[in-house]
């Protein structure tokens, strides 16, 4: 924690807005293998800080043993992920430069590679939360004080098996477990409401025991807060709103940006919005 | 660990795989190592794991009747430096958490241990929803993952010490029961990987693994009185099969597996996937479940209505000796 880089409000936002332009530029450079964008652009702000602030990662000592853990359960959102490992030291520009190249280890859902920081390779939707639960178990019993993070879509909570590892970690009080919905509400079909009938996620998860706060996914200080929030005997849920394909005017809230190809013309439009211009 | 003695297994014998696995050797695996978890699925009672939860209960989980969070929670216990032991009836875990189990065990190599009791269809009038005869299959498909099957209680024994200390994931398999048989009785070098030579005979090879190896043994005896002495292999390890082992036997007339499990995927597909890729002279002949879902009942009938005891092995073995004419 000590060698952790404490990012101001500003430095986290210039983070952000970083990762933003490189999110850009590698889904153009990915070409015709296209790239996960509306769902990276959802989270940008919640790895920002989480990276930039909140979770105690240590690029210069990734196998650290009290180091606190991010797990990526919607892990299509490499994108933002390897570019707040970037940020983060963890990943070097070549790496960045790599993905979707055959080849690389920076391919479109993540490879495990603790020195790189990568704690857990998602992808397959529904599975970190489980995960997340064993090594919060472990670090509880080991009383190292690590805490772990897991980012969930609102979709992934779909998956029967998010529910049973909720009820896992209720009945274990695991309190070192921070749970953060990226709750974009659309999913590869459409919005998560058509599709699947997701309603009330904060309720569900209330009822199933966490301690649940919504907060605005892309307000960095209300998240910082959020994060800060009392949960003793409880693991924390943040339902983080965003809107998915956040800052680019022809993704958000469009299903088809879930995954896509970023041509020329578009490309150059989406810096242009994103830089303000 | 303890000693192989006859008193030692004879006692195992009467516990079974499962209670020599849950209620012995579990036990002093947690007390050796500080690291080791212990997680059930609703089965801690039912496992005989009633000693381990009483005596390391921050280190005995029970996650409630969820394999694919009992996967996912051994994974992660496992991925920060634990050794997870996972156990619940072989079906579920293997079927209902494949996944979690190919992506956080295989693909991540996690340190778990998967045990699966019940397997084959050891749980009698259960049924085949609690029967497992495609485990096998599907645990050696998958990369990284490890598959032992012990032929008695005191190679479970033997089995699970060695899958403790061993870095990796291995899937432990089963066979049930009380009061069951012994096929090792004295110090045994059990190592995973090296298939144990029961019996030097020729021209026919029996292969065998799990709780059936003793209807083998016994079958071997019946046709010796015939005059056929056929070798008589225990193929505890599925994966990494002993290939050295096959190779002696390449040239013989026939070699017939016999395993509670599917003819499809399990052992005796592993021993046609190596016979094929050598030169060989060999023909192999598969006893165990043929492609059907099997008429449940009593684990001594199901085994002898699908030719898996040993009667029904030795009738096979016969036919086969007798097809070859007097020269074998």
């Amino acid at each position: 924690m000590e060698n952790q880089k404490k990012f101001v409000e500003n430095e986290l936002a210039d983070m952000a807005q970083r990762m933003k332009r490189k999110v850009l530029d590698m889904a153009y450079h990915a070409g015709k293998n296209g790239a996960h964008l509306g769902g990276a652009l959802s989270c940008i702000e919640i790895l920002a800080v989480l990276y930039g602030s909140v979770a105690g990662v240590q690029a210069q000592n990734p196998c650290a043993e009290s180091r606190d853990k991010v797990l990526i359960g919607k892990a299509h959102c490499v994108l933002a992920y390897y570019t707040a490992l970037y940020e983060a030291g963890f990943i070097s520009e070549e790496d960045l430069d790599s993905f979707e190249k055959n080849g690389s280890d920076f391919v479109g859902h993540p490879l495990k590679n603790i020195e790189k920081g990568i704690e857990y390779a998602g992808g397959s939707l529904g599975m970190a939360l489980s995960v997340a639960c064993g090594m919060a178990y472990r670090a509880k019993h080991k009383g190292n004080g690590s805490r772990v993070y897991v980012l969930l879509g609102d979709g992934e909570c779909q998956e029967g098996s998010v529910w049973e590892a909720m009820m896992f970690a209720a009945n274990y009080e695991l309190d070192n477990l921070v749970i953060i919905i990226d709750n974009n509400g659309i999913q590869s079909d459409g919005t998560t409401a058509e599709v699947a009938g997701m309603r009330d996620l904060k309720g569900k998860f209330h009822e199933f025991g966490g301690e649940v706060v919504e907060v605005d996914g892309h307000d960095i200080n209300a998240l910082k807060e959020a994060f800060g929030t009392e949960h003793a005997r409880k693991p924390l849920v943040l339902i983080a709103h965003t809107i998915k394909g956040k800052g680019v005017s022809f993704m958000e809230n469009q299903a088809s940006w879930h995954h896509s190809v970023l041509n020329e013309e578009q490309y150059h439009k989406a810096k242009s919005e994103i830089e303000g211009i | 660990m303890q000693e192989i003695t006859k008193k030692n297994s004879r006692v195992w014998s009467r516990l079974g795989q499962r209670g020599t696995v849950c209620g012995v050797a579990l036990l002093e695996i947690l007390e050796s190592m500080e690291n080791a978890y212990v997680l059930t699925a609703d089965l801690g009672h039912t496992s005989g794991l009633d000693r381990v939860m009483q005596k390391f209960p921050q280190r005995f989980i029970n996650v409630g009747i969820s394999e694919q969070n009992l996967v996912g929670t051994a994974a992660g216990l496992a991925l920060d430096g634990g050794v997870a032991f996972a156990t619940t009836f072989a079906t579920f875990l293997t079927m209902r958490s494949y996944e979690q189990i190919r992506h956080n065990a295989g693909y991540q190599e996690a340190n778990v241990k998967l045990i699966g009791t019940s397997a084959g269809f050891a749980i009698g009038m259960f049924g085949n929803t609690h029967y497992s005869y495609e485990d096998i299959a599907l645990m050696r498909v998958i990369p990284n993952m490890v598959v032992v099957s012990p032929a008695d209680a005191t190679e479970a024994y033997l089995a699970i010490h060695q899958a403790a200390v061993y870095q990796g994931p291995v899937y432990i398999r089963l066979s049930d029961g009380l009061n069951t048989a012994i096929v090792h009785s004295e110090s045994y070098a059990f190592e995973i990987g090296k298939a144990e030579l029961l019996n030097q005979g020729k021209d026919i090879a029996i292969i065998a693994v799990g709780g059936v190896v003793h209807e083998a043994i016994n079958a071997v005896e019946k046709l010796q009185a015939l005059g056929i002495n056929p070798t008589l292999i225990n193929m505890h390890t599925i994966k990494p099969l002993d290939e050295a082992m096959l190779y002696e036997l390449r040239d013989y007339r026939a070699l017939i597996t016999v395993e509670e499990h599917s003819i499809i995927g399990g052992l005796g597909s592993a021993v046609a996937e190596y016979m094929m890729g050598i030169s060989h002279t060999t023909q192999l002949f598969r006893i165990g479940i043929q492609d059907k879902f099997v008429h449940p009942g009593e684990q001594g009938y199901v085994k002898s209505s699908n030719g898996l005891d040993a009667e029904g092995i030795y009738a096979y073995v016969k036919r086969v000796a007798e097809s070859f004419g007097s020269d074998a």
